[in-house]
């Protein structure tokens, strides 16, 4: 086995192409992550026990089940009941709601630790329940969430290569398809696992240093 | 800024013909099984300044918190203004307030908290002036001018851009009472305002209030274990026990001829530090 730089030239393009692809996917689904988890973590904390239980569940449901056999559910089995998803779409929306049931759980933490007070203050200067949330419990608990939810974002990207399963050409579908045709592995495969390093490192110390900053200030 | 005068509000000519501002009809409060108040009745004129002392766990707190429709009652009836407070008419029926109903009743009512509850993440001046704008709708610069009033009020205008991790504790405290009186509610109330103060800042804190009672026509209720407090700014003092009322009346019949043998009790271990 020996590395040859004419591969590793050759292939180099399409990795370029696949990793916009995996950038766009994790950027994307980390949007419908935080939105969703968002929402999700309300729900979970609703006084009404039904919407309060049933959250709970469907979230556990999610998170307990592995995130390929969700890709190939939105992409194979909701053609058949007439819903017909592109590629990428059903990816981010499978990576999405998968990583809500995680980042719903930060949330959740985040606003737990606004103390009850900030609610009462809130209750006696006349607050509607939405200025509430928008004005006194949500600026206090986004911060100290910031950090975690940088984590799960590198989580995620690390997890785009699942895409491939539904047809999506990311950084790895992208090095995969060519190795097949040319039936040359070593370069593409070292060249994807060095990209991935290449943005998850610098993004992990950067997770950190946010961690570092919050605890100070706490 | 400050109409009428305490005299005026209080005088006993007038009080026969005002209505009680508020009054609990045979009121109970119960968590489980812990009955918190027993059937209680008071009232308040309006201008009153009402002391409500006694030991802990003897529901004058929990008086406060329902006031500031924090807590719900388990039976009776309160009256502000003569209109029920946790109840309202509709279609003929007395049921239980709405969320709106309890709203508009909260619009004329503002608290200050023992553990001064202010936004963290907003400026002394934002934290008065955001109720302003969000539940009076008033204009950014309307709010603002009426915060400085109140800083001014409170003696923390050179604090007006620190927030509140940078003030001490009494200063956090005046701003929390700025913040409540910001909203011109017609009733203010205090609970424990001093007991979560290092010892050397609870004057300057009390002397706001001492100030307040003397110069506004507020009605106010106040929470404390502060006795020489008490004695500055209440025309009434109430003694409450086991969610009951034992004794009332002015705060010399109460601190300088209590009739009842446990007000006695009650503050004599106060006074020789037990309690």
């Amino acid at each position: 086995m020996e590395w040859s730089w004419s591969v590793a030239y050759d292939v180099m393009p399409r990795l370029a192409a696949g990793l916009i692809v995996t950038v766009q996917a994790t950027l994307v689904g980390a949007l419908v992550a935080y939105v969703l988890g968002l929402a999700l973590a309300i729900l979970k904390m609703s006084p009404y026990r039904l919407v309060a239980w049933s959250s709970y569940w469907s979230s556990e449901f999610v998170r307990r089940t592995p995130l390929l056999v969700q890709l190939y559910f939105l992409f194979y089995v909701l053609p058949d009941l007439g819903i017909f998803l592109e590629p990428f779409a059903a990816g981010v929306i499978g990576l999405g709601l998968h990583f809500s049931t995680y980042t719903s759980e930060v949330f959740r933490a985040g606003i737990e630790n606004v103390p009850k007070g900030q609610w009462e203050a809130a209750r006696s200067l006349n607050y509607s329940t939405i200025q509430t949330w928008r004005h006194v419990v949500l600026p206090q608990a986004i911060p100290p969430m910031i950090p975690p939810l940088a984590n799960y974002l590198i989580t995620m990207f690390k997890e785009t290569p699942l895409l491939a399963a539904i047809t999506v050409v990311e950084l790895f579908n992208a090095a995969n398809i060519y190795s097949n045709s040319h039936y040359k592995y070593l370069e593409p495969m070292t060249l994807v696992g060095t990209f991935f390093l290449l943005v998850s490192i610098p993004a992990a110390a950067l997770a950190i240093r946010l961690e570092n900053a919050f605890r100070r200030k706490a | 800024m400050f109409a009428g005068t305490r005299a005026q509000a209080v005088n006993a000519d007038l009080r026969g013909q005002m209505q009680n501002i508020i009054e609990f009809q045979d009121v109970s409060k119960s968590f489980g099984s812990l009955q918190v108040l027993d059937d209680l009745n008071m009232h308040v004129v309006p201008g009153e300044k009402l002391a409500l002392i006694g030991p802990s766990g003897s529901g004058k707190t929990t008086i406060l918190r329902i006031l500031m429709t924090l807590e719900d009652i388990s039976a009776g009836e309160i009256l502000l203004d003569g209109e029920p407070l946790w109840h309202e008419m509709r279609g003929g029926k007395r049921v239980r307030a709405s969320e709106h109903h309890l709203r508009k009743m909260r619009d004329g009512v503002g608290m200050v908290f023992q553990q001064f509850n202010l936004f963290p993440h907003l400026t002394a001046t934002e934290n008065i002036e955001q109720p302003q704008v969000l539940t009076h709708r008033k204009s950014k610069a309307a709010a603002r001018e009426k915060a400085a009033e109140m800083l001014s009020v409170v003696g923390l205008v050179d604090k007006r851009d620190h927030y509140p991790h940078q003030l001490s504790g009494g200063q956090q405290q005046r701003v929390a009472i700025a913040r409540a009186l910001a909203m011109d509610p017609k009733i203010m109330l205090f609970d424990e305002v001093t007991s979560a103060l290092d010892p050397e800042l609870v004057e300057e804190v009390l002397n706001v209030l001492r100030k307040l009672a003397e110069e506004t026509d507020t009605t106010m209720l106040t929470v404390t274990h502060e006795m020489n407090f008490a004695r500055d700014f209440a025309d009434r003092v109430l003694f409450f026990e086991k969610g009951k009322i034992v004794e009332a009346g002015s705060p010399e019949d109460i601190f300088t001829n209590p009739k009842e043998e446990r007000t006695r009790s009650f503050l004599r271990k106060f006074l020789t530090g037990i309690n």
